[in-house]
Order: structure tokens, then sequence, then C-alpha cells
């Protein structure tokens, strides 16, 4: 039985996998529209083998979208694709996979409730009906120790954090032996040293010969340092392509941009009386499997004042925001905010007017399948003007809608499109107008505000944090991209297997011992 | 009877009447087991029970002239299952149409599947049909209530060898990983390249099959007739019963166990006299549930277990 199996998985295999040097592809006038709006018209390039390939663009402006159609996600409505210079039609990813193609999409494609080892047997294509676990694990243990980078096998998902899932969708590609990786966004939840291993070590095997790379980003950083060639769309459309050694950033983001944008420096003013707002007292919380995240911290945060927390990804940092943003409960501590008691009430959440920012937005701070407009009035529809007594008010909550739609520039069909369909950025855009709309902010918290998102919009978030400080406001700002931190934060700690292990002004700073910390030493 | 074993005749009561009774439970559960690990509900396993009830029961009665009494309950089992398809493979066309709540869906399908019953069931409520035969694993005892206690249907183990085989089937197959990955994170499944709707299609039409057997248990087995209330409310209570045993395969064989179990002390307590209180103890099931749900329930832990994308709209 085994090794009928075994002989099925090797002849399944035999076609595109065992070859050495990875496919030639070719994407010829591709065009997709959905309904009347065109995400990508006519566009072609060619990813040559053995080649680092990077797809740059803004949000929207369609790199998602090529990817699909190559993948089979997506039916192109018009265009080829061309594997070793022959037409091949692709209607689903398991076809994509025969020619060697393989992806890591931005959002998480492994199954939370599965463990690691079955999400990587789930994913192969190949015809084995029943799984021989003994069998299996010995092989994946195996394939583990010759892997890159080690993830626990026997480990659900959903109790991974989101650095060692983006490394199991990477590694779930290598298991797969695909040929073509295609990445979309992969570095996004990872440190900067993590980002650079994992790219490292994708790089040294495109060097190598054995695989090419297609990948989906934003940071220019990783493209100058890792990638070979670029093509950039905008809007859609192709706008230019060539080898990352012959452009300069500028160049790069000219094409993106349309027009040359430099990043924008952030300037910080010195605020007068300083206040503490948010204080921590001894806080704890457990994580979904009842085992602690954090354990017991304390920590002030005064008002005009950005406070960062940097660690790597499951270190308690995403408890301890939910603790703050009300979803958790705290086994033992406590949380002031002006000198109260604050349990995330929505009362008191309006008095002491405290906003959050959470990460994955869509899942924290959004409700799916309600409007854009819904969405933008969770904070407010309860109150005048958008609130007559028990009755609410939704020619307010359009007119407010649309004004933040438009302040914002929030791309939707209309304000009364589910939010859930909106793209990442525009998701993000929506909480944003929403948190960071209202008067007189006092607190606000933000957790990975600028995970997934293009230049532009990191650029304004920036900004609009960086503005709120210079208003008065007291931020804590949680991310796991340290550039982000000490680009923004005033006060810099580091949070390590649930305590505070290291704290310091940013002036004063030590990259190294930041980066010690943040491993543990 | 119940003079010769005196209180002996509590516990062999109620071990009958779980041997007797849990056999639709655990058919409707298995069924809706499946069915809610592909992410669907179908609560519509109540009208499919009384469906297959009917079925089961008209086929025997009517062919029994024409293949003998000792096929044609069988013939009836079968029948029952294929009506039980039949009104799955409704459920699973509307419930997949966009936009369509799968819990609205379910709770027509249980009027349908209840009417339908009802419309042509009305005929034979008055005939005899052939009985599946049992197995009689009492034959050692010359006590004629251990006897008729330990009548046990083959459907019954059945539906025990197709617990473990179930979970087996979740747990080491490609296609129970794939049921999985459909129920718990559709996108993920689309991925891997799995059409979502053909798999919770087939899910749906298979659970039903089982509710359609479990059906069949009733009018063919125990109670061993068919009337309007044959049910009683078994598959509603069956579908509250794989929340309870956390969608787990095995845990619906003991949940099933336990419900049969409890729908027998009322009966099995009136069996020696004890009359006080009656309908308390008939109700023990529904108080046991309650009692069990608010014990395990935890606000600080999500239900392990439960698939991601059930109750989710397409």
């Amino acid at each position: 039985m085994t090794e009928v199996a075994d002989s099925l998985t090797q002849n399944s295999m035999v076609d595109v996998h065992s070859l050495v040097t990875p496919p030639d592809l070719e994407i010829v006038n591709m065009t997709k529209r959905f309904g009347s709006f065109t995400a990508l018209e006519n566009v072609s390039m060619r990813l040559k083998p053995g080649t680092f390939h990077a797809l740059l663009g803004e949000n929207g402006a369609g790199k998602s979208t090529l990817v699909k159609c190559i993948m089979g996600f997506y039916t192109p409505t018009s265009g080829e694709v061309l594997v070793n210079g022959q037409v091949r039609q692709i209607d689903s990813p398991k076809d994509a996979h025969r020619y060697g193609i393989g992806m890591v999409y931005q959002h998480f494609t492994s199954v939370p409730a599965m463990t690691v080892a079955e999400n990587l047997v789930l994913s192969r294509f190949d015809s084995t009906n029943v799984i021989n676990w003994k069998k299996e694990y010995e092989e994946l243990s195996a394939f583990m120790a010759s892997a890159p980078f080690q993830v626990p096998l026997d480990v659900p998902i959903a109790q991974l954090a989101a650095g060692q899932k983006q490394k199991l969708e990477i590694l779930k590609q290598l298991y797969l032996k695909s040929k073509i990786l295609i990445l979309d966004e992969p570095t996004s939840v990872l440190t900067p040293g993590e980002a650079d291993e994992v790219l490292g070590l994708i790089r040294e095997q495109v060097t190598d010969g054995k695989l090419s790379v297609l990948m989906i980003s934003h940071k220019f950083r990783e493209v100058t340092a890792f990638v070979d060639e670029i093509t950039v769309l905008r809007k859609g459309k192709f706008a230019g392509n060539g080898k990352v050694k012959d452009l300069s950033i500028s160049e790069m983001a000219e094409m993106m941009m349309g027009e040359k944008r430099e990043p924008q420096p952030v300037e910080k003013f010195a605020h007068g009386e300083s206040m503490p707002v948010l204080q921590l007292k001894d806080i704890r919380a457990n994580k979904d499997n009842g085992l602690e995240a954090v354990c017991g911290v304390n920590l002030t945060v005064n008002s005009g004042e950005i406070v960062g927390i940097a660690g790597i990804s499951g270190n308690g940092q995403r408890e301890l925001v939910e603790v703050l943003a009300g979803q958790r409960p705290a086994t033992a501590g406590q949380v002031l905010v002006n000198g109260e008691v604050y349990s995330a009430t929505r009362k008191e959440m309006f008095k002491h007017r405290v906003f959050v920012l959470p990460e994955e937005p869509l899942r924290n701070a959004c409700v799916a399948h309600m409007s854009v407009a819904e969405n933008l009035a969770l904070r407010t529809f309860d109150r005048p003007p958008q609130a007559k007594g028990i009755l609410l008010i939704f020619k307010a909550i359009r007119e407010m809608a649309q004004s933040l739609i438009g302040t914002f520039k929030i791309k939707t069909p209309s304000p009364d499109t589910p939010v859930g369909n909106l793209s990442g950025g525009n998701v993000q855009r929506t909480v944003l107008a929403r948190e960071l709309s209202a008067d007189h902010i006092k607190l606000l918290i933000a957790a990975n505000p600028c995970f997934g998102l293009d230049f532009a919009m990191v650029d304004y978030i920036h900004s609009q944090i960086v503005e709120a400080r210079n208003r008065g406001v007291a931020v804590l700002l949680v991310s796991e991209d340290l550039d982000e931190l000490l680009k923004l934060s005033d006060r810099i700690i580091v949070i390590s297997g649930g305590h505070f292990a290291y704290e310091s002004p940013i002036d004063q700073a030590d990259f190294v011992a930041i980066g010690q910390s943040m491993a543990g030493h | 009877m119940a003079d010769a074993l005196g209180w002996w005749g509590v516990p062999l009561g109620i071990l009958a009447g779980t041997l007797r009774g849990s056999a639709p439970f655990l058919f409707v559960s298995l069924g809706e087991c499946l069915t809610e690990k592909s992410g669907k509900i179908n609560l519509g396993l109540e009208g499919t029970l009384l469906t297959g009830a009917m079925t089961a029961y008209a086929v025997s009665s009517l062919l029994q002239d024409k293949v003998g009494s000792a096929l044609s309950p069988w013939l009836g089992v079968l029948a029952a299952g294929c009506a039980g398809m039949l009104l799955g493979l409704l459920h699973a066309w509307l419930s997949q149409q966009p936009k369509v709540n799968d819990i609205a869906v379910g709770i027509a399908m249980i009027i349908f599947g209840s009417g339908i019953a009802f419309f042509f069931g009305k005929p034979f409520i008055q005939p005899k049909a052939p009985q599946l035969p049992t197995i009689d694993l009492g034959a050692w005892s010359s006590s004629p209530a251990v006897q008729s206690a330990l009548k046990i249907s083959p459907l019954f183990l059945l539906g025990v060898a197709i617990a473990p085989l179930m979970f087996w089937f979740f747990k080491s197959t490609r296609w129970g990983l794939f049921i999985r990955a459909v129920g718990d994170s559709p996108d993920a499944a689309l991925a891997m390249g799995v059409s979502i709707t053909k798999v919770r299609m087939l899910c749906i039409v298979a659970g039903s099959f089982l509710a359609g057997i479990g059906g069949a248990c009733l009018s063919l087995y125990y109670p061993g007739l068919w009337s309007e209330s044959v049910s009683s409310g078994q598959g509603l209570m069956a579908v509250a019963l794989v929340i309870f045993a956390r969608w787990n395969p095995i845990q619906c064989l003991w949940a099933s166990l336990f419900f049969g179990g409890a729908q027998a002390v009322g009966p099995a307590l009136q069996s020696v006299g004890i009359d006080q209180g009656r309908y308390l103890f008939n109700a023990a099931p529904y108080v046991l549930t309650l009692l069990i749900m608010i014990i395990t329930c935890s606000p600080k832990k999500t239900l392990s277990g439960a698939p991601g994308a059930l109750g989710t709209i397409n």
C-alpha cells in the first residue's frame, strides 16, 4: 500500500519537479476585469529562469491580481501564460503546481485548526488518499531538518506567531518542490533580521539556479539587496521594468508613483506639560491555550509621547494589545487611564478618548459583512448627530462616511460596500479614518499599523501618528518593524517572552542591545 | 418483570433504552458532524429523519409481498438513506446560493421534510411493516427481561462502527483533510484547488444519507412504527449534540449513548413503580444537556474544535 502510494507520489512529481532548472515564465497581454472595473490591463512580463524578480506598485496597482491570474486563482479576461514558450491554460492552483509554480499568498493560507504537519501533507497535490502518519512524520522531520528554517510539526497553526506562519508558507512551497516561487509581500510580518535571513536563503537557491522568484514587495531595501529585475505596475497597467543594478531607488519610486517622491521625514515638536495618560500595573494575561503570555509588565505612557514596543511576534505583544483594547481579560494587574481604572468599556473609551489601531484590522476592528459607512460609524453611531434617542440617523452616518472616504482616500465602490470586499490597504484606511478622525484623542494604541501597506500609505500613517503625538496624544506603538519604531518612538521598549527586556529613550537606544533583547539574550 | 428483578430493573431498563434509543441520535449526529466539518449547518436533519422513517416504513410495508419480509426492511433502510440524500441535495443547493443563510434554509427544510413525511406517510400509519431483525446478545440469560434488553439492532452496530471510521477518515485521509480545510478556512482550501461547493455538497448529501438511515432505525426497530410524532425532536437534539461532542465523531458516539440513556431514565423508573415526577424524569436528557453545557463552557476559551467557517455566509 505505501509502496504504491510512494510510486504515485514520484510519478506525479517527475514532469517538472525533478528538473534542475526552473522553467521560463512569460505573461502576455494579461487583462482582468471585475464587472466594469479593470484591475489589470494588457500587462506583459517575463520571469527568466533562475532570476529573482520583483513586482512593484502601489496598493491597488494590480500586482495581486496579476499573480492570482498566473496561479489560476482568477480567470483572466484575456491574455496568456507561457511556460517554456508554450501557452498553458492554468485554471487552478493545482494546474499551476503542475508547471512548477507555487505561491505564498498575502493572507495566510494554512488551515488554522490543523497542525503544521497536517497542513504540509494537505498542501501536496498528489493522489495518496490514505495518509500513513508514521511515515509522513519521518519524512516531514527529515524535510524540516534540511530546510532553511524550522517550524514545529505538531503545533496547530492558530498557535503560531505571524512570523512562523509566514515561514511555514514558504516552507510549504519548498516542500512541494516548486520551481517558480511567487511571494506576495513575504517579509511584512518578519523582523528585519528574519527577513534578511529568509530572503538570503531563498536568494542562495536562486543563485544556484534551483529557483525563480517573483516577489511582490514594497520595501526598496529588500529589492536593492536581493532582487535582479523589477517590473512595475501602476493603476493596473505596465509602468516600466529594468535591472535593479541599473536603477536608483528614486527612479523605481518614480515608476511606481508616476512622479518623484521622497520619503517624508517626520518632524517632532517638543511638548510642554506631560502627564501620565496610560499606566499599566503588573499586567498579566494568558494566551488562547491558557499559557501565560504577558508576565507582569509595568509601563507608563505620557501625553505627547510615543512609546514603541519592539519584539518578535509571539512574545506577548498581541495579548497585551488585546487587553488594552478590551478583547482579552487580564488575569492580574491594573490598567489606569488618566489615573482611573480602565476596563475598556464603551463608556470608558468615550470618556477617556482611547482609540485603537489593532493588527489585522479586518478581524479586530471591522465587521466584515457590514458596509464601509457602518464600520466608519462604529465609534459614533450611538451619539448625536448620528443617533436621536434609540433611533439611528442614517443620513448623518452616510454623510460622515462620505466625507471620511474623501479625506482618507478610501477606495471603495460606494459607502454601502461591505468592508470585507475592500483591499487590505483600504480596510486599514477605513479603520484609520474612524480612529483618527475623532477630536481630542487622548490615547492611541497602534499595533503593526503599517502591516502590508505600500510606502506612500506607510508615510501617511506615520505622519498621522506623529501629528497626533505633537497634539499631545499619548501613543503606544507596538510593531514588529524595528525601522518604524526607531523612526517614530520617543522611548523604546523590547518585549521578550512576556517581559520587558529593554527600555531606553530613543536617542540613547543601543541597536545591538535591542537586537539581543529581542532574541531573548 | 419488574417484580422479578426488583431494583435491578432500573439499570437494566436504562441499558436497554440506551442500546435501543441511541441509534437515531448516533446516525443524525454523525451526519451533522460530517456536514458541519465542511462548514455548513443542516438543521433540516429533523425533517430528513422523519422522511427517512416514513420512507423506510413505507418501502418495507409495500415490498413485503414482493421480496419477502426478510429483505424488505433492508430495502427500506436503503430507500430511507436515498430519500435523505434527495433532501440533502436540496439543502446543499439552496444553502450554497449567494447570500443565503443555512440556518434559515435548515428551518425551511425541517418543515418541508416533515411535511413530505406526513403527506406521503398518511396511508402507512395503520398497516404493519416487517421489522429489521435483531441480534440477540441476551440468549445466555434465562430472564426474559435481560433477553429483551439485549436485542440489538445491526443498524446500531453499524453506527458504532461508523463513528471511529469517520474519526479516522478526518484524521488520516486526504478527503478528510480537505473537508476540514473547507470547513475551517475556505480561502486556504481554495488556494489548494479544492472546490468548496462540491465538497460541501458531498458532505451535506452524505450526512443526510446517514440521517435518513437514522429515521429507518426509528420506524423499523425502535419504537418500530410510523407516526407523525415518532421522532419527537430527536433530529434537532442530535444537531445540538454535535456541539456537545465538539465535532468529534467518537464523542458523538458517547454523547448519543448518553442521550439515549438519559431518555430511558423516565420509563425505567416507571417500570419499577416510581410514578411521581415522571415528567421530570422524562425531561432528563434536556436538563443534563443544559447542565453539561454550563459546566463545560468558558467565556475565556473559544469552543475548541469548531470549524472556523461555520455560520458564515458564502
